[in-house]
């Protein structure tokens, strides 16, 4: 159960490599030592994660969980809700890809919009339908600012982002009743793996700063998010520039 | 007869944090609560009164909540022994103005009347008087608990059952549903308390005096200031009453003497910003209600000014705004009293703003493996949600826990389990009692998740 002051007991990692997601269990468990399920490939990536969570005094539970392998989904949430409430589960896997190859080949495309798209809805719709049950919970989805609006250097993975977006954000509404709490968090550009030898973006940030935007959102119950945090109003503008400038920005 | 009405609702404790959904029936006798509890699905079930716990003990998450206030009948009142036979959900303002034209006076009062008598047991509650007349629990005569299997028990403190009725006594409800109570009243003159006010200049004093002569008074309790820094630092009042006699009373008072003078004039309305009590407005806070009581020895007071100045609004606990607020609430033996000036350096040196400190005395606890109160200093902090509140309070729970100290369940909203284990050495005689008549934890909380009580 989450207490009155925000702190949950037991947190569900979906991409339990995720270094963002990894960053924002740290950041809970350093008040508190938690439960912890981490659902992720099998690889010496998420043993790792799993030692480094141990050390911080959690209780560590590691599932093997294939984004890709939709039809195994069910089973895997069953079992990370088979030890009890969840009371914040994180979806934190996704691919950036390389746009140039993907919006030229169906293959790359169609992976990175079955991971970052079709997979996420299919643990939100199974996440939720378990959170409904248990009459509480949150719900952390990470979007991107790269969904907000397609630019030509990225809209592949935007495109999956924006599709992730709407679907969370319209279940925010749908687990409202039921007292979850869902939300959405719009990360700019993070210096992770995954964006590794890439150029940064403005205001560029970090797995640990995204982190403690997405824990104060979940113990205040935001719905959502940017991070950093003004973000928000830098995208807010740029969905407003007219395409023939929107163009020309060195974006 | 239709079944009673239910609906899907969110629910919350009195500080107005972590809410959860629930489906909550309204049963109107024994037979309904009987027949949702052996309907209750897997997330089970637990009684609601009225809600004034703090924290999250009458909160059910996916589960069902049983909201009691539909039992609300006093069966009947005698006035010569002071025996009242009455249902669970009635409140104790609603007792209170039933017995009082009888002469008879509930020996345990809390700061508030808003509490129904199943709340009161659940709870073990404790008022100002927890000196001389100890906590609930030791004046309820018999009680009717129905169990998980629906089945029903009747409970005195000395019979056959006696382990279940202790242990339902504090028990936040998880044993079963209390449906019905026989409590013993006391015989009062009148409705009016005889009060020394004392304004007293350190917190120092403020234990001195409270350690040498409370056995003198029926009623005891102490305020003290914990915003206001430099030499008024920890000033605070001292007030402590009997009940007042006919003699006591001004004519116009003495033509009815046992008056339920205790009026609610407003409702707080829900607009308050969070941020509403911060360092300036406690300070402002603490400076009128220091200065609004001069010492004055023998004044004669009502229920309202002695007992309940909070019950004048209802929803009060609006005024905090909507990220809510907690209560620290924890007993530490008497020979501690270097915990309460550690936990008040401590609050202060983190910017927390706590603007109604109350500290009492207990005297003796009673036989009920959760009760709180035991013999000694209890301090009730009352802090709004914000940053850093969570690291304090861990803070807190080591001082109190290392000096032999326990949390209030009634208040409690944010502890550990393990915490309630080191504050609760009988836990495991409770949690033994309570297998044998919910084995399979039909009776369910949040509170009880969350502390892994059950």
């Amino acid at each position: 159960m989450m207490d009155a002051v925000g702190n949950p007991q037991s947190i569900l990692l979906l991409g339990g490599t995720s270094e963002i997601g990894l960053a924002t269990v740290e950041a809970f468990a350093t008040d508190r030592p938690l439960r912890v399920v981490l659902a992720g490939r099998a690889s010496t990536r998420l043993d790792e994660a799993r030692t480094r969570l141990e050390g911080r005094g959690c209780a560590v539970e590691t599932l093997d969980f294939d984004a890709v392998a939709v039809d195994t989904h069910a089973s895997v949430v069953d079992k990370a809700f088979a030890s009890g409430d969840v009371d914040v589960t994180i979806v934190a896997f996704g691919l950036l890809g390389d746009n140039e190859e993907a919006w030229t080949d169906a293959a790359k495309a169609v992976e990175l919009a079955q991971v970052n798209y079709t997979a996420a809805v299919s643990v939100g719709v199974l996440v939720g339908d378990k959170l409904k049950a248990q009459g509480h919970g949150s719900l952390v989805a990470l979007s991107s600012v790269a969904g907000e609006r397609a630019r030509r250097s990225n809209f592949v993975y935007g495109s999956t982002k924006a599709g992730l977006d709407a679907f969370y954000s319209g279940l925010t509404e749908a687990l409202r009743p039921s007292g979850v709490t869902v939300t959405v968090v719009r990360p700019g550009f993070v210096h992770t793996k995954m964006t590794e030898g890439l150029k940064p973006a403005p205001l560029s940030t970090t797995p640990e700063a995204v982190a403690e935007v997405i824990v104060h959102a979940v113990r205040v119950k935001q719905e959502l998010v940017w991070a950093p945090a003004p973000l928000r109003f830098v995208m807010s503008a740029l969905r407003h520039v007219p395409r023939p400038l929107f163009r020309r920005l060195p974006l | 007869m239709t079944s009673p009405a239910s609906e899907t609702r969110t629910l919350h404790g009195w500080g107005r944090t972590a809410p959860t959904v629930a489906t909550v029936i309204t049963p109107r006798g024994p037979d309904d609560v009987a027949a949702a509890i052996t309907g209750a699905g897997t997330r089970g079930i637990i009684a609601r009164g009225l809600g004034r716990s703090y924290g999250d003990p009458a909160q059910n998450a996916g589960g069902t909540v049983l909201d009691m206030t539909g039992l609300s009948r006093i069966h009947t009142i005698d006035a010569d022994t002071g025996l009242v036979d009455l249902d669970a959900g009635v409140s104790l303002d609603t007792l209170m103005r039933r017995a009082l034209p009888f002469g008879l006076w509930i020996p345990v009062l809390p700061g508030t009347r808003q509490v129904t008598i199943g709340g009161a047991i659940g709870a073990d509650i404790h008022g100002k008087a927890h000196h001389v007349v100890g906590s609930f629990g030791n004046h309820v005569v018999a009680m009717t608990l129905v169990l998980a299997d629906g089945s029903v028990r009747e409970l005195t403190p000395e019979g056959p059952d006696e382990e279940l009725f202790w242990a339902t006594v504090g028990g936040m409800g998880l044993t079963g549903v209390v449906v019905r109570a026989t409590l013993k009243l006391h015989h009062v003159e009148t409705a009016y308390f005889k009060v020394d006010t004392e304004q007293i200049g350190t917190l120092d004093e403020l234990m001195r005096r409270q350690t040498e002569d409370d056995e003198k008074y029926a009623e005891s309790v102490s305020w003290f200031d914990a915003v206001t820094t430099g030499e008024h630092f920890g000033r605070g009042l001292l007030t402590r009453a009997n009940h007042a006699v006919l003699d006591d009373l001004s004519p116009k008072q003495r033509r009815d003497p046992l008056k339920f003078d205790a009026p609610q004039l407003l409702t707080v309305p829900d607009v308050f910003p969070p941020g509403m009590l911060n360092r300036w407005t406690g300070k402002a806070f603490s400076e009128l209600w220091y200065r609004k009581s001069p010492t004055k020895l023998g004044a004669v007071q009502n229920i309202t000014q002695f007992l309940h100045p909070l019950d004048i609004a209802g929803e009060w606990n609006r005024a905090y705004g909507p990220r809510g607020f907690l209560q620290y609430q924890f007993v530490v033996p008497l020979d501690r009293d270097d915990v309460i000036r550690e936990v008040l350096s401590l609050v202060t040196a983190a910017g927390q703003v706590s603007a109604l400190n109350v500290l009492k005395r207990f005297g003796e606890g009673n036989r009920a493996p959760l009760s709180f109160p035991k013999p000694g200093w209890t301090l009730c902090l009352d802090i709004p949600i914000g940053p850093g509140l969570g690291e304090l309070c861990d803070e807190l729970d080591r001082v109190v826990l290392d000096a032999g100290g326990r949390h209030y369940l009634a208040k409690e909203s944010r502890t550990t389990p393990e915490a309630i284990r080191r504050g609760y050495p009988r836990l495991d005689e409770w949690r033994k009692v309570r297998a044998t008549v919910d084995p399979e934890g039909v009776f369910a909380s949040d509170m009880a998740r969350r502390l892994e009580l059950i």
